[in-house]
Order: C-alpha cells, then sequence, then structure tokens
C-alpha cells in the first residue's frame, strides 16, 4: 500500500499547485498515515469495526488518486422533489456545484481553505483526510442570519470509480443567532470505494444547527464520516442519522459543548439487511456548567448485519448541573445478526444528572399474537411493529418539512 | 449512641493497619526460575507443579504488563519484590493449633478472627493466610465427615493431586493475562475447597488474608469445586497493614460448579488503602473466574470493596452448561485517593443461561471509581437473559465516577437490559433526614446503606453487619 499512497500523493501533488510549505505539510500528514495505516480492532475505538479487515476484504488493493481536472455531469434526477433546497454536489469527490439560490447573498460567505488542515481529531483517518483533501471549503452563515432553506449536500458517486479512496472536508461556521438545516444525502451508483468525510462546525452564540445524515440507498461502498461540533452560549445542535445503505458506515459525532445552556441531540436509526456493518459513536464533551445532551439510537437489525453503537458522555469536574441521557435499543430479527453497544459515563462533577440505557432483544411475540389476532398476517404485524419503534426516533426531528422527506424516504406510514 | 460513637472514633483510622513482628523465612529477592524452585521446593511440591510454575514462567516472560485501565500506577518492578515470606515458625509445619506461635493467634485475635478452639462459636471454617503461607485452617476434621475437603492448596497439592491437576488452571489457564499469568508461576498458597456429589455445605467456609511482611507481593491462588448437585458459600476477607510503599497482591481464585451445584463467593475486602495523601496502599489485582461447567449450576460473586490504593478485578462467570446462572453484586467505595476498576464479565455460552449484575459505585474525595463489564451472548446461547444495573454516587466535584459496559448480542432470541446512572444524594433526600434528628453524616451513611441494601442483602448475616459498617467508615469525613 506504501507504494501506492506515495505514488497517488506525487500525483495529487503535481496537480494541485501548492506552495512548498503546504506540500511540505501534506507530506507529514502522509508519514504519520502510512506509519499508522488504517484503524484497526487493536485500537479501543475501533474494537467493534475492524476497518483494516473491512478494507482488505470488500475493496482489497485501494488506490487514493482521482483525476479531479475533468468536470463531472450533475444527474439532476437524484435531486429531491417537492422540497426548495439550496445544494452543494460532491461528485465522485469532487465539488461540482455550490448553489445558494435561495438565500441572501451578502448573509453566506463561501471561503476557500484547501490549505487549512483539521485538528479536531487525531486518528489515522484525519491524516489521511489532511494528505489528501484537494479542495475544501468554509462556509460562513453571518450574525442573525436564518436561511430560508434547508441545504442539501449530495454525496454521489457514479460508476467511473472502483477501488478509490475519496477524501472530503467542509467546514461550517455560524454566527451569532444564525440557524443552518443541512441534509447529507448519499446517493451511490458506485461500488468497492471508500469514503473519508470530515466536517467541522462551528456554533457561535444562540446559532442552531440541525443536520441529518441520509444513508439509504443500497450500495456496496465504505464511508466514514467525522462531525466536530463546537457550541458556544445557547446554542443548539441537532444530528440525526439514518444509517441503512452503505456495506459499512462508520458515523462519528464528536460535540464539545464549550458554553453555558448549549445542547446537543443525536437521534440515528440503523436499518441493515444482509452482511452490512455499521456504526455510530458519539463523545459529548460537557465542558461547563447547565450543558444538556440527549442520544437516542434504534436499530433494526436483519439477516447477518451487525450494528454498533458507542456513545461517550463525558462530564468535566466544571460542568456541574449537566443532564446527559443516552438510549440505545435494538432488534435482532435473525439468528446472525448482532448488536454491540458499549454507552459509556465519564463523570468528574457532583451535581449532574446521567443516565443511560442499552436494551437489545428479539421482536415481541406478544405483540405479533395480539395483532395477528386481529386480523392482520404476520408480515404485516411485523412491519407495524417496526414502524413504530423506528418512528419514535423520526419523531424527534424538529424539522417537520424534514421530518416529512425522511418518513418517506424510509417509507413509514402513518 | 455513646457505644456506636465510640465504635466509630475507634475505627476512624484504619484500624488493622498494625504489623505483626515475626521472624520471617525469605525468599531470595527477585523473580527467576531460581525463585520459582525455592517456592516449590520449600513446599516440597510434586514434579508435576513445578513444571505448571515453570509453563507459566516461560509464557510470563513473553506478555506485557496491561496499561489500558483508567487508574495509572507507576511502574512496578517486579525484580525487588519478595516472592515468598513466611512466619519462621511455619518452616516445620505445627501439627495442631496448640502448637501455632502465639503471635500468630494474637494477630488473628486483634483481627477479629478467632483461630482457637474455645472461640470457635460462630461457626465459620477459615483459613487463615498470612503472607506466602496457610497458618490455620479450622473445622476440618468436621467438615472431612461429609466428605468435603477444606484446606491450604499447597496441602491439596500433596494430599488430592489427581482434584488439583484435574482442576488448577481449568479456568484461569496460564496462559492467560500477565498477572495471572504471574499468579500461576510464583502462587505461594491459597485455599482449596472440594464439596463432594449432592453435599450441603453446613457452615461457611472463609479464608482470611493477611499481608505482614513488607516488601512482598501475595499472590495465593484459591480453588473452589463443586461437585454434582452441591452448594457451598465462601467468605473472603483482607487486611495489611499501614506502610508507605505500594503492595502487590495478584490472587488468582478458580471456581467449578458442576450440574445442579451452586456456588456463592462473597469477598470483603479491607486492605490498606493508603494514607489521606495516597501514600501506600495495596494493589488489589485479582483475577477472579468462575466456570458453571454443569447444567443448572450457579455461581453468585458478592463484593464489598472498600479497601485497596487501586483495586482492579472483574470476578466473571462463564455459562457453559445449559441453564446456569451467574450473579454479580458489588459495593465499591473509594475516598481520599483511592482508585477502583472494577466490574464484571458474563460470558453466555449454554442455552438458557441467565445473568444478573448489580454493581453500586461511591466516589468521595479525590478518588476515581469505574464500572467495567462485558455481557457476550454467543450465538449458540438462545434464550438467555441478562440485566445490567450500575449506579454511581457522587460527593464532591474532586472525584470521578466511569462506567464503561461493553455489550455484545450475537444471538437473536436473547434479551440483554442495560441502565446506568450517576448523581449525587439528593439535597431532598439529606433535608428529610436532617428534619428527623440526624446529623448529616448520619444522613448520608443512612442513604447510602439504602443505597447498597441490595447488595448488601446478598452477604451471609455475620459479613453484612460487618460490611455495612465499612461502608460508614470508608466514607468518614467526606461530608461537608
Amino acid at each position: 500500500m506504501k507504494e501506492q499512497l506515495q505514488k497517488d500523493f506525487d500525483n495529487i501533488v503535481k496537480n494541485l499547485n501548492l506552495s512548498q510549505k503546504d506540500i511540505e505539510i501534506k507530506k507529514f500528514y502522509l508519514d504519520n498515515f502510512i506509519n499508522k495505516g488504517f484503524p484497526n480492532r487493536r485500537e479501543e475505538d475501533w474494537k467493534f469495526s475492524d476497518l483494516n479487515q473491512i478494507i482488505k476484504k470488500d475493496i482489497g488493493e485501494l488506490s487514493f488518486y482521482s483525476d479531479y481536472t475533468h468536470t463531472n455531469k450533475v444527474d439532476t434526477s437524484v435531486f429531491v422533489d417537492g422540497l426548495e433546497h439550496n445544494k452543494i454536489v460532491f461528485i465522485n469527490g469532487r465539488i461540482e456545484k455550490i448553489d445558494f439560490d435561495y438565500e441572501q447573498k451578502e448573509k453566506i460567505e463561501i471561503i476557500d481553505q484547501s490549505e487549512n488542515i483539521n485538528k479536531s481529531n487525531n486518528n489515522s483517518l484525519s491524516d489521511l483526510n489532511n494528505a489528501f483533501t484537494n479542495k475544501s471549503f468554509k462556509i460562513l452563515v453571518k450574525n442573525g442570519y436564518q436561511l430560508t432553506k434547508p441545504l442539501i449536500i449530495y454525496h454521489t458517486t457514479n460508476s467511473k470509480i472502483w477501488s478509490k479512496n475519496i477524501n472530503l472536508r467542509l467546514e461550517f461556521e455560524l454566527d451569532k443567532n444564525s440557524s443552518l438545516r443541512l441534509i447529507d444525502l448519499f446517493s451511490d451508483t458506485s461500488e468497492k470505494n471508500f469514503l473519508n468525510i470530515f466536517y467541522n462546525f462551528d456554533l457561535k452564540e444562540n446559532a442552531v444547527l440541525k443536520n441529518y445524515k441520509v444513508d439509504r440507498f443500497d450500495n456496496k461502498n465504505i464511508k466514514y464520516s467525522f462531525n466536530n461540533i463546537e457550541q458556544d452560549k445557547n446554542s443548539i445542535s441537532e444530528t440525526f442519522i439514518l444509517s441503512a445503505g452503505s456495506n459499512f458506515f462508520k458515523n462519528e459525532i464528536n460535540c464539545n459543548l464549550n458554553g453555558k445552556y448549549s445542547s446537543a441531540f443525536v437521534n440515528g436509526i440503523f436499518s441493515l439487511n444482509n452482511n452490512k456493518h455499521h456504526e455510530i459513536r458519539t463523545i459529548i464533551n460537557h465542558l461547563t456548567e447547565n450543558t444538556k445532551s440527549y442520544q437516542l439510537i434504534k436499530s433494526v437489525i436483519e439477516d447477518s448485519a451487525k450494528a454498533v453503537y458507542q456513545g461517550k458522555i463525558f462530564v468535566n469536574s466544571d460542568a456541574q448541573k449537566t443532564d446527559g441521557y443516552q438510549l440505545s435499543k435494538a432488534i435482532l430479527l435473525n439468528k446472525d445478526s448482532e448488536f454491540n453497544a458499549k454507552p459509556e459515563l465519564e463523570i468528574y462533577a457532583d451535581d449532574v444528572k446521567c443516565s443511560h440505557g442499552s436494551a437489545s432483544g428479539s421482536l415481541n411475540e406478544d405483540s405479533i399474537f395480539y395483532l395477528m389476532s386481529r386480523g392482520l398476517n404476520y408480515q404485516q404485524s411485523r412491519e407495524l411493529l417496526i414502524n413504530g419503534f423506528l418512528l419514535d426516533v423520526v419523531e424527534k426531528i424538529t424539522d417537520s418539512e424534514i421530518k416529512n422527506l425522511i418518513k418517506n424516504l424510509i417509507g413509514i406510514k402513518e | 449512641m455513646d457505644n456506636r460513637q465510640k465504635e466509630i472514633e475507634n475505627l476512624k483510622d484504619y484500624k488493622y493497619g498494625f504489623s505483626t513482628d515475626i521472624e520471617n523465612t525469605r525468599a531470595p529477592k527477585g523473580l527467576n526460575e531460581d525463585v520459582i524452585k525455592f517456592i516449590s521446593n520449600i513446599k516440597k511440591e510434586p514434579q508435576w507443579m513445578l513444571e505448571f510454575r515453570l509453563k507459566a514462567f516461560e509464557r510470563f516472560k513473553l506478555l506485557k504488563e496491561p496499561d489500558w485501565q483508567k487508574p495509572k500506577y507507576p511502574k512496578i518492578d517486579y525484580q525487588d519484590l519478595y516472592y515468598y515470606s513466611a512466619p519462621k515458625s511455619m518452616d516445620d509445619k505445627p501439627k495442631s493449633l496448640d502448637e501455632l506461635d502465639p503471635k500468630l493467634l494474637e494477630t488473628y485475635k486483634k483481627l477479629g478472627i478467632p483461630l482457637q478452639e474455645q472461640a470457635r462459636l460462630n461457626g465459620i471454617a477459615v483459613d487463615a493466610v498470612f503472607d506466602s503461607v496457610s497458618v490455620a485452617t479450622t473445622f476440618r476434621e468436621e467438615l472431612s465427615k461429609l466428605g468435603i475437603i477444606f484446606c491450604p492448596i499447597s496441602e491439596a497439592i500433596q494430599n488430592h493431586p489427581e482434584l488439583v491437576k484435574k482442576y488448577l488452571g481449568s479456568v484461569i489457564p496460564t496462559t492467560d493475562h500477565f498477572f495471572a499469568t504471574l499468579n500461576s508461576a510464583v502462587f505461594t498458597d491459597g485455599s482449596f475447597a472440594y464439596i463432594p456429589e449432592g453435599v450441603r455445605c453446613p457452615m461457611e467456609l472463609s479464608t482470611y488474608f493477611r499481608i505482614n511482611a513488607s516488601n512482598t507481593g501475595q499472590f495465593e491462588r484459591t480453588l473452589i469445586v463443586a461437585d454434582k448437585g452441591s452448594y457451598v458459600s465462601y467468605l473472603e476477607g483482607c487486611t495489611a497493614p499501614m506502610r508507605d510503599e505500594n503492595q502487590l497482591h495478584a490472587a488468582n481464585v478458580e471456581l467449578i460448579a458442576l450440574d445442579d451445584a451452586e456456588i456463592k463467593y462473597s469477598t470483603v475486602q479491607n486492605w490498606y488503602p493508603g494514607d489521606k495523601d495516597g501514600k501506600g496502599g495495596i494493589y488489589n489485582f485479582v483475577t477472579k473466574r468462575g466456570l458453571c461447567k454443569g447444567k443448572n449450576s450457579k455461581i453468585s460473586w458478592t463484593q464489598v470493596e472498600t479497601g485497596s490504593a487501586i483495586t482492579w478485578k472483574y470476578p466473571s462467570c462463564i455459562l457453559k452448561g445449559d441453564n446456569s446462572v451467574g450473579e454479580f453484586y458489588s459495593i465499591a467505595i473509594t475516598n481520599n485517593h483511592q482508585k477502583a476498576d472494577t466490574g464484571t464479565k458474563m460470558i453466555h455460552l449454554g442455552k438458557n443461561t441467565k445473568s444478573k449484575i448489580i454493581s453500586k459505585g461511591i466516589s468521595a474525595g479525590f478518588s476515581d471509581m469505574t464500572y467495567r463489564g462485558l455481557v457476550d451472548i454467543s450465538p449458540k446461547a438462545s434464550n438467555s437473559n441478562n440485566y445490567t444495573q450500575c449506579d454511581s454516587l457522587l460527593m464532591g466535584n474532586k472525584c470521578g465516577a466511569h462506567t464503561v459496559p461493553y455489550i455484545k448480542n450475537k444471538n437473536s432470541e436473547s434479551n440483554i437490559a442495560h441502565e446506568a446512572t450517576t448523581s449525587k444524594i439528593s439535597e431532598e433526600q439529606l433535608h428529610y433526614c436532617q428534619q428527623r434528628g440526624l446529623n448529616a453524616e448520619e444522613a448520608v451513611g443512612l442513604i447510602v446503606n439504602g443505597f447498597c441494601k441490595e447488595v448488601l442483602q446478598q452477604l451471609p448475616m455475620e459479613f453484612a453487619v460487618e460490611a455495612q459498617k465499612l461502608v460508614g467508615i470508608s466514607l468518614e469525613g467526606s461530608v461537608g
């Protein structure tokens, strides 16, 4: 893999037209990655999902270079109907379109900051991302501006790429009293690629971020996404994850509640079948007084699929009056399905209310019997129960437009 | 009231902190094959036992000390320890208690453990382990009438080699982790109990561990085998003198329950916790593992952990037999600079296996407490159930309480439920108690005892009273 990395790196550098200093920085991260390699089960955070093995098994040899000099045609058929929205379109990792048609131009600034590096995470995937990211932008929502329409980021890949690693990075800054609704929509027609995505959100006072990550459509790609969220006083972040389509997907949320009265919500659904293996890992750091976090993760696991939830609530000794809650529930539908959880509390302050719960088991046969005795057949009863189980999480979505969109995507009827 | 006050006053500091001035026989300092041969030789062990030890030592040389635990400690120099220390008077084994060195009898009397015949009214058979040797085992004849073997493990190696050979290392193999392997190589003494088929052991068996000599590591090994349909309740207590240095205690405890057998293992651990500034104290790195080998067997661990500078142990159950049951009840209290990383592992292998974990953690002062546990239901363990509850109580904002459960469910017909909470003692409860005339300290004591009740109930009577007192003492000075 080392030769491949070196070769691809040289190609990237040649095409990017970077200063000597930037090349040095990128080189530094490349060397870091070469040293560490892909994360494996020996690392505590990857205990349940050995990415190194998964890449070896599902992809085999990976290459790291894509030619970004040519534009791709934007396939408008993937765009969401019936919901007016702003767009950012990635095709095969290349930004093809940034479009804020519905917003006041002077309130949003898009800054090219490809030379910046990401420091919020120090795993080897972050090094990989820093070494290979081609273009990266910062989207700044200015003081007091609330976007009228949601922003949808389309992550599309097509069959032109194969066995490739794609690295993306985006940064968002929400100034005081601003708000942003953001949907990440994944749609892939490619196979056997590894997407490595890093987002950084900086929420100033009273800012509101709603991020919905939707991986609905079946595909044979491997994905890793890392969200770092910094929150100032009174800010709110809401993250919803629908984890269903890819062969492997690990979503990581790292949230730092730096300001008083800030709050973070993370809700997630795993809906997995076949051999899929998905993971959500959250770290909520309560760093000051009167902060709040709430997490709800529900999983329905079929066939020999595997879901993993690792959630951590950290409470600093200054963070009195913290309210932290975490619940994960899983239904295992098949003999070979597997659910692993590691709900963790690390607490250094005494005046706190923190709890977690985790339960996993089979579908309740009594409930099925109840429904069948009222005339539904087995299949219908099962669907009804599963829908009800998952609806609980969807109902947590605070934006009604997007809630409906997601209900449609999952196929939940009320 | 006065009495109670006086009692608390007496117990305020670590009351077992005295040391006994007694002449010792020691192995040469350090860890090497010669020391292992020395231990084996002085215990007059058969060749197979020496081989067992040397095999473990070979393995030990390849292992690296683990470092994933929460409480960090300064590096231990394993060459700077004595691996064997025994009172000189034990060189020629005394035939009966009358021949026992009076100093030893005195020590145990001070500790509240009656070894002499006349004091044996409380009906508990005791095996007293002093540093590296077992000094006395009581009630042996009475037990042997029922076919129960209860003796120091060094005697069992000589008198019952077929049992020891069969079961020793069958639950904790010599190739296990760092400390367990070290123990396999250098273990000195400990208790052995065998309960024959269908026998219900009429009294509590108990071992009392005492570390006396300085600079010594205590490595004892306990092996309990409950044959088909038998029942035994086993108690374990520990103390050590106050010293400025840290002493290592790395024991291995193996339990084996065959068909329909039940083992109840209770520990009240009160090793010297170090002084108020965190100086000295015992490193309690113990491996305890029970194997529910037969159908319908049951193993239940109950522990009250109040002592030690660092407690690092996970009493576990391997539920291999169908319908077997594993239980774990724990109270862990840390105060001042104590640290604890404790919990359990429930490994479900057989069908219809059940496990229950109740863990209560209390941290005060500058201490740090972690519950770390694993529930693993394997694909073959259909219809299995686990229920876990871990509650933590924090007193003050200089201490920490952490929960790290690992939950693995690989069987769709099995259910796992896990709950955990962390909070402080509510103002309302305190106010309520104080309003009724209790002072702050008493109120906290009452509430904490209520918090721990679920676990204290699991202890045998004599222990429960002592444990309840210990809970109060350990938290002394942490209020206000």
